[in-house]
């Protein structure tokens, strides 16, 4: 039904925001404005446009007035597009017929003096665009009723187990030998000192033994294809040596196996064999041979206790990597973070001197699962008195800027530790500020004041190992300000404890890459947005939760999941999933089928065919089209384009930009 | 060559993943930048057609910016790349109508990046009020 041109009827809404555009902003003037343009019959403002009274303001504007075009001119169209897409479809206007102007975000929260003029040049050319607008079909396509979760730690844990308990199937990938992730190196967490392997082994096991849930350990993600709903995800599977269907756990290979390594999870405090499950109560339990130490594989069969040991036979070193396909609706991405190697701030000692350890290292040193059994000790001589240093490479410009959110917590939770497991031990915190936000944490905070633990405010300058009085002989010397105090102090201490950053995992780059998301100023994934959508992403279908994110403690970590798993669940029990209209079409009477079209896009949509006629022409798999728009620049007879950001919509913007003065 | 008074008019592409959503960080951080340039939404920068880029110069805009995801960061995997190629042809081609080389300016702002946004506008409108007013402004010619 062709529509004329004077058949068009545009509402305009100008937002006040309270004072967030009207404090700026001259919104009656704006609104006057508008109202003189053409083709606008009715244009209105009101305090709050995405309120409910706002809303039907529009609804019944549409209604009565017979609008067929509407222009909000608000917030960011990434922050309420979808609130006023709804507006106009519940009126039966096509969504598409909706045009936001962005005068918060780009216009009254940047600039002071022009910006009603620049608001006027905005407003006009969401009108000039609008009058192009046309109405489009949404598609739908079915969802894949599965979900991949990718990471093993407590975050991808919990939402594995949410989602396959509504019944559906999972796909948990962990990159290391077992599920369990950092939160399983912990001794105790804070604040309420439960032990951290009593409240995650059997989360780990549940997911072993779920029936939904198909866990690849010792794998990695490396190719996602498809969009929300239909995602083809390549998972690469690193050879085990050890047939998983075959292997009891019962751990002979290991204790027979000669050859020895660092233990990855116990910091390198400890050691481990060459054939390895990286603890006792790993998921699935199941060892891997390490490749870069086993003796069998180095030297081509010159070991192979583990083959002769073996009684089921499930030694296997003919295994080769494998590749595995899978297809899921929605995928969480639970990657977590990487400690900070604090051996860059030198002044601090670390890894020049035993007795100076990270975080991690301590809550091994602590566990007693940890290569000392739970005994805190270094060089066989336990500690009597010791220093623990917060913010090392957070809250500082030379590092990261953010703060990590759970160093002060655990600070204190160690001060507990030690003066329970060592008698008379004399604790000092080096803080810059105690951050104790969190439910429980001030009386945490207060517990642990109250039993004996020396606070010094201020950043330490150097952990050195030279005397200036007897009574640094031997010890390690703190050197430090007081800022409370304001003078300089030195502390003799036997062990120093620092806590590092929490940083973007190494990879991070690479792993928004394979997702398609993108990274916050401090390396880490980026949210949709930061209150409202906090585990949603620019790319519909993948969710973040965790550590990914941003540093966060368990508590925030497991709510993340959870969310996630909802987000989830939400997005494939629908059944099926609407796809952005916005794609490529073709004018098949302008296309001379020269295929440069085909050549160009990346998603393989457009397909050049003769279709029964002369010459060949050009169509769109719109299943496959993004609607990148890379087609409609590359066409040379201007044949084809992109619904709703056509030729003539986007000129008419720039020329309605252009008519009013700066 | 100064003029005095001048304020530049620029028009800026931005790419829906990246750069607008930069521009939006720039606002919600408060980040204050000059009122002369005016935002169209793109989903790509490989979407914009040379020929939105000589509208604008016809219509008297002093300055055109296309703004996307950094190099290797497209959300169509390739978009930008595209547009960095097409940009330089583009350019040769404004040069032959008389607009300085700084009249077309491309740069990759990410979604994080809502400072350095702003940044790029001051620099910017600095930079086209030195250069003066486009020799293709309707009123210029006058």
């Amino acid at each position: 039904m062709a529509e004329s041109k004077n058949d068009v009827k545009i509402g305009v809404y100008v937002c006040h925001c309270g004072s967030n555009i009207a404090g700026t902003v001259d919104v009656e003037d704006l609104t006057a404005f508008a109202q003189e343009q053409g083709s606008v019959a009715v244009a209105r403002n009101y305090k709050f446009m995405c309120s409910e009274p706002g809303q039907a303001l529009i609804k019944k504007d549409i209604e009565e007035l017979g609008l067929n075009r509407v222009v909000v001119a608000s917030c960011s169209p990434r922050m309420h597009e979808p609130t006023f897409r709804r507006v106009c479809e519940d009126a039966n206007l096509n969504p598409y017929q909706l045009d936001m102007c962005n005068i918060r975000e780009q216009c009254s929260w940047v600039h002071k003096n022009g910006a009603t003029a620049k608001a006027k040049a905005l407003v006009s050319a969401a009108i000039a665009r609008a009058f192009y607008l046309e109405a489009l079909e949404t598609r739908e396509v079915p969802v894949t009723s599965a979900v991949l979760v990718v990471g093993g730690g407590i975050a991808g844990i919990q939402a594995a187990l949410k989602v396959a308990d509504g019944g559906r199937k999972v796909y948990l990938v962990e990159r290391e030998p077992s599920i369990g992730g950092h939160m399983i190196q912990l001794d105790k967490t804070f604040p309420t000192l439960d032990c951290s392997a009593c409240i995650s082994t059997p989360k780990m096991a549940a997911v072993k033994s779920h029936p939904d849930i198909e866990l690849m350990t010792y794998s990695e993600v490396v190719d996602v294809q498809g969009f929300v709903g239909n995602f083809r995800v390549t998972i690469r599977r690193k050879p085990r040596y050890v047939d998983e269907s075959l292997c009891t756990g019962c751990g002979i290979c290991q204790e027979k196996c000669p050859w020895k390594a660092e233990s990855e999870f116990d910091c390198g405090l400890g050691q481990r064999k060459a054939i390895y499950t990286p603890f006792p109560q790993a998921v699935p339990n199941v060892p891997v041979i390490d490749p870069e130490h086993c003796v069998y594989i180095l030297k081509d069969g010159k070991c192979g206790a583990c083959l002769k040991f073996c009684e089921r036979g499930a030694v296997d070193f003919s295994q080769t990597e494998k590749m595995v396909e899978i297809e899921v609706g929605a995928i969480i991405v639970a990657t977590g973070y990487d400690l900070m190697d604090p051996s860059a701030i030198t002044r601090l000692g670390y890894k020049r001197f035993p007795n100076v350890i990270t975080s991690l290292e301590f809550e091994r040193l602590c566990s007693a699962t940890g290569p000392t059994g739970g005994h805190i000790t270094v060089n066989g001589k336990e500690p009597k008195s010791v220093a623990i240093i917060h913010c090392v490479g957070s809250r500082d410009e030379k590092y990261h800027t953010y703060c990590s959110r759970v160093c002060c917590m655990y600070a204190l939770k160690f001060a507990h530790l030690i003066g329970e497991k060592i008698e008379g031990a004399q604790v000092y915190q080096f803080y810059i500020d105690m951050r104790c936000y969190g439910k429980g944490f001030e009386d945490f905070y207060q517990r642990a004041s109250s039993e004996g633990v020396t606070f010094v405010r201020g950043r330490p300058a150097q952990v050195t190992d030279f005397a200036m009085s007897p009574e640094e002989k031997g010890k390690l010397v703190v050197v430090c300000e007081n800022t409370l105090l304001g003078r300089p102090m030195r502390v003799p201490v036997d062990m120093v404890i620092l806590c590092p950053a929490m940083e973007a995992r190494a990879d991070a780059k690479e792993v928004a890459r394979l997702f398609n998301l993108s990274q916050s100023a401090d390396g880490f994934l980026l949210e949709r947005h930061a209150k409202l959508e906090p585990v949603a992403t620019a790319n519909d279908g993948v969710f973040i939760v965790g550590c990914v994110q941003g540093p966060k403690d368990i508590p925030d970590t497991v709510a993340q999941a959870l969310a996630g798993a909802a987000e989830a669940l939400s997005l494939i029990d629908r059944g099926s999933v609407k796809l952005e209209a916005a794609t490529a079409t073709v004018n098949e009477a302008l296309c001379h089928g020269c295929g440069r079209c085909e050549e160009i896009c990346e998603f393989h949509a457009p397909m050049v065919r003769l279709n029964g006629r002369l010459i060949p022409v050009s169509s769109i798999n719109e299943a496959l089209c993004k609607g990148c728009g890379a087609c409609a620049v590359a066409c040379p007879t201007g044949a084809i384009s992109i619904r709703h950001f056509t030729l003539q919509q986007i000129l008419a913007e720039v020329e309605a930009l252009s008519g009013v003065p700066v | 060559m100064n003029v005095n008074g001048f304020e530049p008019k620029i028009v800026a592409f931005t790419c829906n993943w990246c750069s607008y959503a930069a521009a939006d960080l720039a606002g919600t951080s408060r980040i204050h930048y000059p009122p002369n340039v005016r935002i169209i939404r793109v989903m790509c920068s490989g979407m914009v057609d040379p020929v939105y880029v000589l509208k604008a110069f016809e219509a008297g805009f002093d300055g055109v910016l296309i703004a996307g995801c950094h190099i290797g960061d497209c959300h169509y995997l390739s978009g930008n790349v595209k547009a960095q190629d097409r940009i330089a042809t583009l350019r040769r081609l404004l040069h032959t109508l008389g607009l300085e080389d700084e009249r077309l300016r491309l740069e990759w702002i990410s979604a994080a990046e809502g400072s350095g946004f702003a940044e790029t506008i001051k620099e910017y409108v600095g930079q086209l009020k030195q250069l003066g007013p486009s020799p293709c402004r309707r009123e210029a010619t006058a």
